[in-house]
């Protein structure tokens, strides 16, 4: 996991500053909104790592940064080992055929004035990349790849819905065969039995074509379906990391402990059994953090020392990082012990199995 | 689901609309005229500069038949006051000159106004700015003022760079103040639109797909401004074709032996107490083209609605 070199994507101590300016003739910068304020991850090779954390912390900043869509402010990016924060939009270009991104809001990533097929050229076009075969036969193979009538190829986006368009903008992301694909909440604009298929979509193209994904989502249970590992993030910090399994059933930080008892359980005994934690009050402002742990005005378990110190991002087992002075070990109703949970947590250096026959997928 | 693209929504709005239909009929015979017809009356006998003294009395020089001259076929519309040229002849290379002016400024404003609004809404500060205020001062200029006021200068300067003198001078100075003076009122719409379409994701998939700005500004932002630009082309035309009118009705146009409708429009006010057909001759043929480019500028404007649209 932190063995260098072989990571496809590595972040280490992003930070993404947005300047506030004063309205009016002479515009000033007035502060800053952090929105983004030391965030590492890594994603390795064939594996999806899952961003989730209220709407707010800063996810959909990352996802952009990551592909200097927004320009950090510091820390270092490096895709297949490649630092790309200091490269030129033009020297970009080569990064850009590695690593590619898929949108929340399919009406919104689709021009509306392009036809599917020249949607789905553009990264051959943009790239001057001659496929085998032509452009068009190209195109047609990848529309029929992700489940899209090759014949509507002259279709313009407005005669699709909301599935069929998502699935047009992973055609695109997929054309040139990336390594990484960013994923900004791609199934939160979709309905659910929709997300269901276009999350089978994504993992089956990942398996054939060995893609990473780094997944971002605010809702745990989608993120639950598809990351072989998750990173929980709130106002712009990296609050615990773990492998998929030992997040959702040994949780530490009392942030990812409140975003899971948030998340409704199917079953109504359980769900009226269970502990909800509700987060009280709203996101504080990014451009004014608290002081300490950026957590502590909604924390529970929130002490002096969390106002004056920040918390690091340690690694308490193999695999599983946690940044709280207070981290909450016992977890109510677990069926995997803590001893259990890491012992499935994956071993350094060694991509995480694709998720098995629990994974859980919506009725 | 028939699969649509814009230009086929708005053609197949735009061929239930009766007038729409009337009036571009009547524009592409008007083009159709202007381009052709003098040729096609010179082999049939007519020409704008033959001066035909037969056709006016030898003592003040006006038409000898009454209704200015009117005689077929040799005269079919009169012949004009003291020269005895023929007004057909006339009117028709009246609408050549003032189509070329107004289609040619029109076209040039309509890029000038495009390319700086693109600039100006995507790149957005500085330049923005510079722009923006480079707009107000254009439009800040007393227009008629300053186009009589240059017109000799300015066309003899064009003269001196290699234009040829005389009325090809003049009409390219009338092309290019209508452009100079027009273009801010587009590029504003335009920069709005630009304003709005940037922050549209699929401006953002496409950098993140590697595509430089001309690709960004003229690749995905110029489809979706067509709408605006085509009805704003609709609706200068027509104001630029009587703005050529008016300026001609000053002076500033081109001088005898060629002839515009505004020429031929001041010249009729001498004679309008005789001859009123001398007014409502070009008069009619200028109201015709304004009102049909009118019409069917409003009819595109609806059926490019993109509130039905979407
Ligand atoms: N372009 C921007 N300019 C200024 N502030 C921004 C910009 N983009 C995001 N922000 C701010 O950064 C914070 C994080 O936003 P975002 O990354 O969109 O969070 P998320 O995707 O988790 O909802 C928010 O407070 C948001 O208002
Ligand atoms: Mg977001």
């Amino acid at each position: 996991m932190t063995d260098a070199g072989k990571e496809v994507l590595e972040v280490s101590n992003l930070r993404t500053y947005f300047p506030v300016r004063s309205r009016g003739v002479l515009p000033r910068t007035i502060g800053q909104v952090k929105a983004v304020d030391g965030v590492d991850l890594a994603v390795g090779p064939g594996e999806t790592l899952g961003l989730v954390g209220e709407s707010g912390s800063g996810k959909t900043t990352v996802a952009r940064s990551v592909l200097m869509l927004v320009r950090p402010t510091s820390g270092s990016v490096k895709i297949e080992g490649q630092e790309i924060t200091r490269l030129s939009q033009r020297d970009l270009a080569p990064v850009r055929r590695k690593a590619a991104m898929i949108f929340q809001d399919p009406y919104n990533a689709l021009n509306p004035r392009h036809t599917v097929g020249g949607i789905i050229s553009a990264p051959f076009k943009i790239q001057k990349i001659e496929p085998e075969g032509g452009v068009k036969r190209a195109v047609q193979t990848l529309m029929e790849r992700v489940g899209l009538n090759p014949e509507h190829y002259n279709r313009y986006p407005n005669e699709f819905s909301g599935g069929q368009r998502q699935r047009i903008g992973i055609a695109r992301a997929v054309a040139l065969r990336p390594k990484l694909i960013v994923c900004d909440e791609p199934v939160s604009a979709l309905d659910v039995s929709i997300q269901a298929q276009i999350l089978n979509l994504l993992r089956d193209l990942q398996h054939e074509f060995g893609i990473s994904y780094l997944f971002v989502a605010h809702d745990l249970a989608v993120v639950r379906q598809i990351s072989h590992r998750v990173a929980v993030m709130y106002l712009g910090h990296m609050m615990e990391t773990a492998s998929r399994k030992v997040l959702y059933s040994q949780p530490l930080h009392p942030y990812t402990h409140s975003l899971l008892s948030a998340v409704p359980i199917p079953d109504p005994a359980r769900q009226r059994e269970r502990n909800r934690i509700l987060l009280e009050g709203d996101l504080p402002s990014p451009i004014n953090p608290p002081s300490g742990c950026v957590f502590r005005t909604r924390c529970f378990q929130a002490q002096e020392r969390c106002a004056v110190e920040i918390p690091p991002l340690v690694e308490v087992a193999p695999g599983h990082k946690v940044a709280c002075h207070f981290p909450i070990a016992t977890v109510p109703k677990s069926v995997v012990t803590e001893h259990q949970a890491h012992e499935l947590a994956p071993v350094e250096g060694v991509p995480v199995p694709p998720a098995g026959p629990d994974r859980v997928v919506p009725a | 689901m028939v699969g649509r693209s814009l230009r086929e929504i708005v053609w197949a709005r735009l061929r239930r609309d009766r007038v729409a239909l009337i009036c571009f009929a009547i524009l592409v015979v008007m083009y159709l005229l202007a381009i052709v017809g003098p040729y096609l009356l010179n082999a049939l006998g007519y020409d704008p500069y033959t001066f035909d003294r037969a056709a006016i009395s030898n003592s003040g020089g006006q038409p000898v038949l009454p209704n200015g001259g009117i005689e077929f076929p040799k005269h079919p519309l009169g012949v004009e006051w003291g020269t005895g040229r023929d007004i057909m002849a006339q009117l028709l290379s009246g609408l050549r000159i003032s189509l070329i002016v107004s289609t040619s400024a029109t076209i040039l404003t309509v890029l000038i106004g495009t390319v700086v609004g693109i600039v100006a809404g995507y790149a957005g500060g500085w330049t923005d700015q510079i722009l923006g205020r480079l707009m107000d001062l254009v439009l800040a200029f007393p227009f008629l003022l300053i186009v009589l006021a240059l017109s000799g200068v300015m066309t003899d300067r064009l003269t001196a760079m290699g234009v040829p003198e005389g009325n090809t001078s003049r009409v390219l100075y009338l092309i290019l103040v209508m452009s100079l003076f027009g273009w801010p009122y587009l590029a504003r719409i335009v920069r709005g639109q630009v304003l709005s379409l940037r922050e549209r994701e699929f401006v953002e998939a496409a950098v993140a797909m590697g595509a430089g700005t001309p690709r960004i500004l003229f690749g995905e932002m110029l489809p979706n401004l067509w709408a605006p630009i085509l009805v704003y082309t609709t609706l200068t035309l027509p104001s630029y074709i009587g703005l050529e009118a008016a300026l001609s009705f000053l002076g500033v146009g081109v001088l005898p032996p060629d002839t515009t409708f505004g020429a031929m429009l001041a010249n009729s006010v001498s004679y309008f107490q005789v001859v009123p057909l001398y007014l409502f001759i070009p008069g009619g043929m200028l109201v015709l083209l304004v009102v049909s480019f009118n019409l069917l500028g409003d009819s595109l404007r609806d059926a490019l609605d993109p509130k039905a649209i979407h």
